[in-house]
């Protein structure tokens, strides 16, 4: 009995990479992206990895990755095609699109791609937000688990049993597919991407996609006004004796 | 020989040295794909994943897992790169295997155990191999389930390498070869699956073979106590009457110098453009450290004598690269074109024998520097230096090793200009026109000049296309006075060597920031690291410009030849303190190499 086809989209955000070093400009508006490197979101890595193993495993499986962003972003397609994704989209958007937005460009994406679930990545390490997955299973009305460290597909490929990382330890839940499942740190350790790898992808379909073939008009609500480096970490002190820390911590520092 | 046919003149090996190149025909490390460079980030993942934090179980060769991670690298698609896909390889060309190598050099001495089965173990079969030899056993290395090797070397016969010992005889029913000798320092003995021997067929004629480490006959001695690279194997292959099949004769009987020949050009080259990866990972290092390490109060990367290793270091890295990549793409241009040398049988491909001069010089340069920055690394890193809690014990002890294989340098810059002179006797180059040309312009009249010139780069161009003319009037001046005797003037060889190859240089870096600068990258980084080596470039030439031409003539006739050269070296220096300072404040906020040249 030939099994019916699964499509898992997983959408990657192109980011800086992590091993570099990030300079606010000047002025803040903006980080200093001269001769920086860029990279496939990690977390959204460990998503195409779990979507790889159960193509691997299930056969059969088609998976999709998506981007949106300008045509610098077919890079990261391509690393997600040479690790074994099947097919990738770039929707076109020279816009800096927040959180929201992007969640409504992947509704989009998702009507026209009618996948059996989205696997992405719990956040990107960029900006931080934590909110596109939720706001896509949102706005979707479907179901969605969150912060994934073990993902399984049971009861005839119908329901994901995952394990959720919470402060509290592991929350199993079992969510109804279609879903939204936003993957953690530990949901796997992603492959190499080989060098075969990387000469097949040259040959995978790349579609490109305008917003306006969406039927799309998205723009973003919220507008960054200023980015500041951290502050640094002032050196420590050593102090002698619990009276001394007691009096820094009352006149110095002030925290008593 | 039959006529071969006349390439594009970029493309002719030591041509840069009689006419200007445009920036438009040089390859740069800006040039390269989004695939190529995913190709060395899985290279350098790879590396930091599984091979570095082993680095210590490697160094004290803890068993099989040289071979596991070199079996992993296979898998990854990292061992058969240049390898025609139909022996499962990728083929693909130096410039994509370039990035790669440059990350499996980065520390340690498992850059050693690729190379050598790679490089120079296993290319003599690509190159020169039938279709069934390479059927049988390109796949196998190509994918790292073989590991190869490269025997030459013996106890009596190192730079001396055709006075080899070792035996063939053909065994009496005709179907082996019976080889008898000891090759010493093989790297991989311990673990090789798979030789390339040279041995001499009736005692006299030089011919390589496919040597498995079965046949019986075959054995390999103690693992030698070396000064570095202790994470490779190196022993001696001794070979007792091992049974060789006939059909492992490679390329034919008396064709191994061909083979030993040709293919240490393409391992000259990967020795170089790889070992350059070492010296940015010694660059990185250093500039962390100086940047977290505080004496006086101070960052040591505050200090000017820290800064000018920094900046030194980051100027000789950029001019080795820039070479590197330019050599890389004449090659590959070269092989595309699928000329070939019919001298063996199969004929080999040209490109390998094409820019033998260019693969010396980036063997030298390149292997002088990762010693030079393992050196300073070491000394900006003070007594913990010293220790084996850093790292830069032992890769100042790896480093040493790449003045010694793959040639000794001393070899490679007698090469130099004897391969000029060589190529010249055959009429493959036209040297004997060019400097007959120069000598009689610069008696005649006065040097080039650049006139009112205030764009740096293109004074650095006009200075280069001087310094071209020295070359070539020194050597033409030598081989006036010495004749065929000028082998034997290896003090003057050598310093004709060195002019030339910091011409080769010095040039790759102008043209590289040229081509930059058109293309509307930010280039100031790049004019800083260029100008700085250029600027070191005009005093060693000048310095072996006088100790040369001081030792072939004497009284008026040396006076008018030092005469020519001051003019022709004539240079406005810079203010090399400020650049390097510059280079060192930029290198500190970025962090690393790579970073300090990636523009958008």
């Amino acid at each position: 009995m030939r099994r019916e086809e699964l499509k898992i989209l997983v959408p990657l955000k192109r980011v800086p990479d992590p091993d570099t070093r990030i300079r606010v400009k000047p002025d803040g508006s903006a980080v200093d992206l001269d001769g920086v490197k860029f990279a496939v979101n990690p977390f959204d890595s460990i998503a195409l990895e779990e979507a790889l193993r159960i193509k691997e495993k299930l056969g059969e499986t088609e998976v999709v990755v998506v981007t949106i962003g300008g045509q610098e972003c077919v890079e990261q397609l391509r690393v997600g095609l040479a690790m074994g994704a099947d097919r990738a989209l770039l929707i076109r958007s020279t816009d800096g699109l927040d959180a929201l937005a992007i969640a409504k460009v992947l509704v989009a994406v998702y009507r026209r791609e009618q996948p059996a679930f989205v696997l992405m990545g719990k956040q990107a390490i960029d900006d931080d937000s934590n909110q596109v997955g939720q706001m896509l299973a949102a706005l979707l009305g479907i179901g969605q688990a969150t912060f994934v460290s073990k993902c399984e597909l049971i009861e005839n490929n119908s329901k994901v049993r995952c394990g959720r990382e919470t402060d509290g330890g592991i929350e199993t839940v079992t969510v109804k597919l279609p879903a939204i499942i936003t993957s953690d740190l530990r949901l796997n350790e992603p492959r190499y991407v080989s060098l075969p790898g990387i000469m097949k992808a040259k040959k995978k379909p790349l579609e490109e996609v305008g917003m306006a073939d969406l039927g799309l008009t998205i723009t973003s609500r919220t507008q960054v006004l200023k980015l500041e480096p951290p502050v640094r970490r002032k050196a420590g002190v050593r102090v002698k004796t619990v009276d001394e820390l007691l009096a820094k911590l009352k006149n110095d520092v002030k925290v008593l | 020989m039959p006529q071969l046919k006349q390439l594009p003149a970029h493309l002719i090996g030591g041509n840069f040295l009689l006419t200007e190149t445009s920036p438009d025909l040089v390859f740069t490390p800006e040039d390269l794909s989004s695939e190529q460079r995913l190709m060395a980030e899985t290279a350098e993942k790879f590396m930091d994943k599984e091979v570095l934090p082993n680095c210590e179980a490697l160094e004290h060769q803890e068993e099989g897992l040289a071979k596991k991670l070199f079996r992993q690298a296979g898998e990854l698609g990292l061992l058969g790169m240049e390898v025609p896909t139909e022996y499962e390889g990728l083929g693909l060309g130096k410039t994509s295997s370039l990035g790669v190598e440059g990350q499996m050099t980065r520390l340690g001495g498992f850059g050693v155990t690729v190379g050598a089965s790679c490089g120079i173990g296993m290319q003599p079969l690509q190159y020169f191999g039938t279709e069934a030899q390479k059927k049988k056993y390109l796949a196998k290395q190509a994918t790292g389930q073989w590991m190869g090797a490269y025997a030459l070397s013996e106890a009596d016969s190192g730079s001396d390498a055709l006075s080899l010992r070792t035996k063939a005889t053909l065994s009496p029913d005709g179907r082996h070869y019976l080889l008898n000798g000891t090759k010493m320092w093989i790297s991989n003995a311990g673990w090789a699956d798979i030789f390339t021997v040279f041995a001499k067929v009736d005692g006299q004629h030089v011919t390589a073979f496919l040597v498995e480490r079965t046949f019986p006959g075959v054995s390999v001695g103690k693992e030698e106590h070396k000064l570095g690279i202790k994470s490779s194997s190196t022993r001696r292959l001794i070979l007792e009457d091992a049974q060789v099949p006939v059909e492992n004769l490679l390329g034919g009987i008396g064709k191994g110098a061909y083979i030993a020949f040709n293919i240490l050009n393409v391992g000259r080259f990967k020795l170089g453009s790889g070992v350059t990866g070492a010296s940015k990972e010694l660059l990185k290092v250093a500039a962390r450290y100086a940047m977290e390490r505080k004496q006086f109060g101070r960052p040591l990367a505050s200090f000017g004598l820290i800064q000018h290793k920094l900046g030194e270091i980051a100027a000789r890295i950029f001019a080795c690269d820039s070479a590197s990549h330019r050599t890389a793409r004449m090659f590959d241009a070269v092989m595309e074109t699928g000329e070939t040398i019919d001298s063996t049988t199969p004929p080999f491909p040209r490109g390998l024998d094409e820019f033998a001069l260019e693969c010396s010089i980036l063997k030298v340069a390149c292997s002088e520097l990762v010693n030079f920055a393992a050196d300073e690394a070491l000394q900006i890193h003070g007594g913990y230096g010293y220790t084996e809690e850093f790292p830069l014990a032992r890769a100042y002890r790896d480093a040493r090793i790449n003045r010694i294989f793959e040639g000794t340098n001393e070899i490679n810059r007698l090469f130099i200009p004897g391969s000029l002179l060589r190529r010249a006797q055959k009429g493959r180059f036209p040297l004997v026109a060019a400097i007959t040309k120069i000598t009689k312009e610069l008696l005649d009249m006065p040097p080039l000049d650049s006139g009112g010139e205030d764009d740096e780069l293109a004074l650095a161009q006009a200075f280069l296309a001087n310094a071209k003319r020295l070359a070539l009037f020194g050597a033409g001046v030598a081989f006036q006075k010495f004749g065929d005797k000028l082998i034997e003037e290896q003090e003057i060889l050598g310093g004709v060597s060195d002019i030339i190859s910091d011409i080769y240089l010095a040039e790759s870096a102008v043209l590289r920031t040229l081509k930059a600068r058109k293309a509307g990258r930010n280039w100031s980084v790049m004019a800083d690291l260029t100008l700085t080596f250029v600027n070191s470039a005009v005093g060693r030439m000048e310095q072996q410009a006088r100790e040369c031409l001081t030792a072939t003539s004497q009284g008026d006739e040396l006076r008018a030849h030092l005469g020519i050269a001051r003019r022709l070296l004539r240079w406005s220096p810079l203010n090399a303190v400020a650049m390097r300072r510059r280079i060192a404040k930029r290198l500190c906020e970025v962090g690393s190499y790579p970073a300090l040249v990636a523009t958008q």
